[in-house]
């Protein structure tokens, strides 16, 4: 599903921020990605996204070349990956049933397809009641669920969550998790990045962990908690 | 090539417009210096228009006429005729005999009281005015056909038509200038604030923009709100002069036809459809282009999708 051959990528000359990557992904996995600060872990899921264009390898995503992937086709291959982030990132002049549904007017989906999925994807985030609410009368937990209605809602086979519990508190870091955990189990590939090592330990889910752009470890985290 | 769907259409004109609501200021300086630009434009028009319906109506009437010394024969009247048809600027000699002159004149001068002439009928007091009417296919002409009738042997007096269409020709060319030069600036100035216009839009819509794109919008749905705003303000910046160049027009026309009867030969307008006919598409392709150009301009500088 996901695959890294060989992977660097320098932003400018001197230290690369990832430094001859190689993972490979299957369909239907739930990965962490950790490391520190700067390890280049964004980096990788900009990469992932065709944000950026790797200095030197290949990335494969669902058995395409990323690189063969021209201007024009970038748009279709980016409907295949949902992705969430640290600060929600909602449209904050529209409400929670609006911004679930901007994702599918951008992808220009018939309006009778947005006015079934949106509602179905509200209450399996469980926030059917709250659709009418703007982001910022929400706790941060309902905006991550928000943002991750509206990365899903157009039925990808991936999701790629760059630090979705960074602001959250336990309780609310925890529903998340859980949440990401249960798309996962419908069949979903599901790829998030932490710092949070009590959550990673409790999931005990496949960690892929990165150390100045290298990857240093990839495994259970029994496997890789010495690091 | 995909077909476009109409939700999809109506989602990004209410986006444009929206670009326009929350951009106010900007939007409304916009659509003023359109309005201008289109209103100069449209009162340009109508003014040449009718200024040069008017030279047209004075080139069509007599310019000059030629009177002749006393005494002169038939012979050297016709001569007079045959040098002046050669000349190039005239485009038709018409002879006016003695009698022809007192018939006409009569008419005017003693409409209603035709009894009073009679007592003229065997002594023509225009004896002597017999004549050439010479028009002219240029105007502007006129001067040097003068003098080169007062050159002539025979000629005793040479009348020209009060219209100096020579100096009204250089008149109308300086205004046309200066009317095309503010044009010009100010379409500049529409589209340098067009364009100011779309740039704050992107800069206020910079998230939303981004997001878009990470969830997979194209290229074309990105930018069509931006063009829909450009086309929106080009498009509302000529309906507004157009609406007041039509009431203006009529009004001065009406005003003109009104306290100036006396003008009424001479000052005929052209009809309001006629000038609208023409204004109309002018200025709606004019205003549309500016605001598509506008709004292209800017996405392809500021907005690298
Ligand atoms: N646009 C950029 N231009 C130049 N250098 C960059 C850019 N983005 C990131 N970097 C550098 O690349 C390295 C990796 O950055 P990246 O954002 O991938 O780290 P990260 O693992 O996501 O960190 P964090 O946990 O703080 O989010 C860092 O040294 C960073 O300074
Ligand atoms: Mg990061």
């Amino acid at each position: 599903m996901i695959k890294l051959e060989h992977v660097s990528k320098l932003y400018q000359e001197g230290v690369p921020a990832l430094d001859d990557v190689s993972i490979n992904i299957e369909k239907g996995e739930f990965v962490f990605i950790m490391g520190k600060s700067g390890s280049g872990k964004s980096t990788l899921i900009k990469l992932l996204l065709k944000e950026l264009t790797p200095t030197e390898g290949e990335i494969y995503i669902s058995g395409k070349k990323l690189s063969k992937i021209n201007h024009k086709a970038i748009p279709n291959f980016r409907r295949n990956i949902g992705v969430v982030f640290q600060n929600f990132r909602l449209l904050q002049d529209r409400n929670v049933y609006e911004n679930v549904a901007f994702a599918m007017k951008v992808v220009e989906a018939p309006t009778r397809e947005i006015k079934k999925r949106v509602p179905l994807m509200l209450s399996l985030v469980n926030l059917a009641a709250k659709y009418k609410s703007l982001p910022r009368q929400l706790s941060g937990g309902e905006q991550q669920r928000v943002a991750i209605a509206r990365a899903l809602v157009n039925e990808p086979e991936i999701l790629l969550a760059d630090e979705p519990t960074g602001n959250l508190d336990d309780t609310n870091a925890w529903e998340i998790m859980r949440l990401l955990e249960e798309i996962n189990e419908r069949g979903t590939t599901v790829v998030v990045v932490t710092h949070n090592a009590e959550i990673v330990r409790k999931m005990n889910k496949r960690v892929i962990y990165i150390k100045r752009g290298q990857v240093v470890g990839d495994g259970k985290w029994g496997d890789i908690s010495e690091i | 090539m995909t077909s476009v769907r109409f939700s999809t259409i109506t989602y990004n004109i209410g986006q444009g417009f929206k670009n326009i609501w929350r951009n106010k200021l900007f939007s409304l300086a916009s659509i003023a210096t359109m309005t201008a630009c289109i209103f100069l434009l449209g009162l340009f028009y109508s003014i040449g228009a009718n200024f040069s319906e008017m030279v047209h109506t004075a080139e069509e009437g007599v310019a000059v006429t030629v009177f002749f010394d006393a005494g002169i024969t038939q012979e050297q009247i016709d001569n007079i005729g045959n040098e002046i048809k050669k000349r190039g600027e005239v485009r038709d000699v018409k002879f006016v005999s003695a009698e022809e002159a007192w018939d006409s004149f009569k008419v005017e001068y003693f409409k209603g009281r035709e009894e009073l002439a009679e007592g003229f009928v065997n002594d023509n007091p225009l004896a002597n005015q017999a004549n050439y009417e010479i028009y002219l296919n240029d105007v502007s002409m006129q001067s040097s056909l003068v003098t080169y009738l007062e050159s002539l042997d025979g000629v005793r007096q040479v009348n020209q038509s009060e219209v100096v269409a020579e100096t009204l020709s250089d008149v109308n060319k300086l205004i046309s200038l200066i009317f095309v030069s503010f044009i010009i600036i100010l379409i500049a100035i529409a589209i340098f604030l067009i364009s100011n216009t779309i740039t704050t839009g992107i800069a206020v819509r910079k998230e939303e923009i981004a997001i878009m794109k990470l969830i997979g919008a194209k290229d074309s749905f990105v930018r069509a709100p931006f063009i829909v705003e450009g086309i929106a303000i080009g498009l509302i910046g000529s309906i507004i002069p157009l609406v007041i160049l039509l009431f203006m027009y009529k009004s001065v026309m009406v005003y003109v036809t009104e306290k100036f009867i006396f003008l009424t030969n001479f000052l005929t307008f052209i009809p309001v459809h006629e000038i609208f006919e023409v204004l109309v598409p002018l200025a709606l392709i004019l205003g549309i282009g500016i605001g598509y150009i506008g709004s292209r301009m800017t996405l392809k500088k500021h907005l690298k999708v």
